[in-house]
């Protein structure tokens, strides 16, 4: 990619962290620890890794209607990703961000993105309109 | 950006400067849910059933205080899910009492809010049943998809806390489920080539939708082939176990179900642009997918997901006959099945026999079987399902006769011959 990518935005906001892109979709009731972040689904290719801090690239928008409450605790205990990247809308994860700001609490950027255009491991941040940067 | 989503002068009303604020707070969720899903304007609701009353943390539990707090109340008829904890049988799960304390807020919010306190995942066998046509946003996936494929009632799936807030707002994003031609059916299911000794079974159907949830992806289905009058304990089965291995919100019988009069009336009229044939070895291999247990050892059995009906649990005191079991038997239920069984003593019958009823809770969302796993036996493809990651229990399927059979030997006991 070029050092900078415009993703449509979903819901708006600031972040920055590494870029962790998901070998496999993941419903996050379930999946994800709602109090660590961490990826506790048996046999998933990023069991064990922690969402937290980072820019989370999900491959497909999955699973249960819970997954809203988990990332709804994820976002209130402060270990949430530090930005949500989508490959298309949604109204499960997303909804959790809408709940979450309507509470004041700090909370990620959603964004639309085709997954593999972030390189993984870089370190990106994500600006208010969309823009995706490369940090040296 | 949720100027995109046209509102009604009462809809602006409730948004502007000085409104109740417990209601604007709801209606803002709701209008950035349609604007996410892309719905030109919401629809009015006749009724709601809320998901949200499982504690998954102090998050959540904050959301509904807030709501309660600023004075939302539930501007439909809206009935309640299960929760954390069995509020008439509080020391069946092991938890804290801490945490029981935050289960039972997480649930005394919802009925702040004005929800019914029915604690059941079936609430549509709880005296909550929707007309052919109503618009209704409910929660829990197999509710969603009872109420939308057998009842013929219109809802998305919603997340927790949308369903909520719609019912507070009276309105639910006019997209997906709610709208006709969605309800379409594009893949055609032929289940010609199956016995009609296996389609007499209940325990075809949880296996029947077990398998659809994994082949429908996006797609809606209309089944052919199937008997005319499936009890309705059947199509529950079905559902939840398509709404557990996929993301099945809605699905036809022709023949049967309100919206499948003919395959044709299913389809809108237009050809379904998939086609499977059934047949008995798809059948077992989605049978044996909800196995992760194999060979004679057995630790428990638990049913009554979704909750039992009394029915249901009758059968059970009927296949028992004489025997008592050799291992515990958890059947969960809800409250309106328990005053039914206390009529006549089956209720203690059951107990006698070593069942342990389980109220407005299952074992699957509350920690009521014990720790370090073992081997669950169940009749129902959700408990299957997430048996393992949620309970730590293998879970092995089978038919309500074996899971009694099995209960009386202590020991696994499962009739192949009915699978032919």
């Amino acid at each position: 990619m070029t050092d900078t990518v415009r993703a449509q935005v979903l819901v708006a906001g600031t972040g920055e962290g590494p870029v962790m892109r998901l070998g496999a979709p993941l419903s996050f009731w379930g999946g994800v620890d709602a109090q660590t972040g961490r990826i506790v689904l048996a046999g998933h290719p990023d069991e064990g890794a922690s969402v937290a801090g980072a820019v989370l690239v999900l491959p497909g928008v999955v699973g249960s209607s819970s997954s809203t409450s988990v990332l709804l605790e994820l976002i209130h205990a402060g270990r949430a990703p530090a930005a949500l990247v989508l490959p298309g809308p949604d109204a499960i994860l997303t909804l959790a961000v809408v709940i979450a700001r309507e509470m004041c609490w700090d909370a990620p950027p959603v964004l639309c993105l085709a997954a593999d255009a972030l390189p993984r491991g870089a370190r990106v941040r994500v600006a208010e309109d969309g823009t995706v940067s490369v940090l040296p | 950006m949720a100027a995109m989503v046209d509102l009604t002068p009462d809809q602006r009303a409730a948004l502007a400067p000085g409104a109740p604020p417990g209601r604007a707070m709801a209606l803002r969720i709701v209008v950035e849910a349609a604007r996410l899903l892309g719905a030109p304007s919401l629809v009015p609701i006749r009724s709601a059933h809320a998901d949200g009353c499982i504690y998954h943390g102090p998050g959540g539990l904050k959301v509904v205080e807030r709501l309660a707090d600023l004075g939302a109340r539930v501007a439909v008829p809206t009935t309640c899910n299960v929760g954390a904890i069995d509020l008439l049988h509080p020391e069946v799960a092991r938890l804290s009492e801490t945490e029981k304390a935050l289960a039972r807020r997480q649930m005394d919010g919802h009925v702040a809010l004005g929800c019914t306190p029915s604690w059941t995942c079936a609430p549509y066998q709880a005296g909550h049943r929707p007309a052919p046509g109503d618009q209704v946003a409910w929660g829990e996936s197999n509710a969603v998809a009872f109420v939308n494929a057998v009842l013929g009632a219109r809802t998305n799936r919603y997340g927790d806390y949308l369903d909520v807030c719609c019912a507070i707002a009276g309105a639910a994003p006019f997209s997906g489920l709610h709208v006709t031609e969605n309800r379409r059916a594009t893949l055609r299911v032929d289940t010609a080539a199956l016995s009609d000794g296996l389609k007499a079974r209940a325990a075809f159907y949880p296996v029947l939708g077990a398998w659809l949830g994994r082949a429908a992806g996006a797609d809606v289905a209309v089944f052919t082939g199937l008997p005319a009058a499936i009890p309705e304990d059947s199509l529950k089965a079905l559902g939840a176990g398509a709404a557990a291995t996929g993301e099945v919100g809605l699905f036809h019988i022709v023949g049967t179900t309100p919206e499948a009069p003919s395959l044709d009336a299913a389809c809108q009229g237009q050809p379904p642009a998939r086609h499977i044939t059934l047949t008995p070895d798809m059948v077992r291999a989605a049978r044996d997918a909800l196995s992760t247990a194999t060979g004679e050892a057995l630790d428990c059995v638990a049913v009554g997901s979704p909750h039992y009906s009394a029915a249901q649990c009758r059968a059970v005191l009927a296949l028992a006959g004489r025997e008592r079991f050799r291992v515990p038997f958890h059947i969960c239920t809800h409250r309106k099945v328990m005053d039914d069984l206390a009529r006549d003593g089956a209720d203690r019958a059951l107990a006698d026999k070593g069942v342990n009823l389980v109220v407005d809770t299952c074992v699957v969302v509350a920690p009521v079987l014990p720790p370090g796993g073992g081997v669950m036996m169940t009749d129902s493809a959700k408990f299957a399902h997430y048996g393992k990651g949620n309970t730590g229990h293998d879970a092995l399927f089978g038919a309500v006769e074996d899971c009694v059979a099995s209960a009386i030997a202590g020991r696994v006991v499962r009739h192949e011959a009915a699978w032919a």
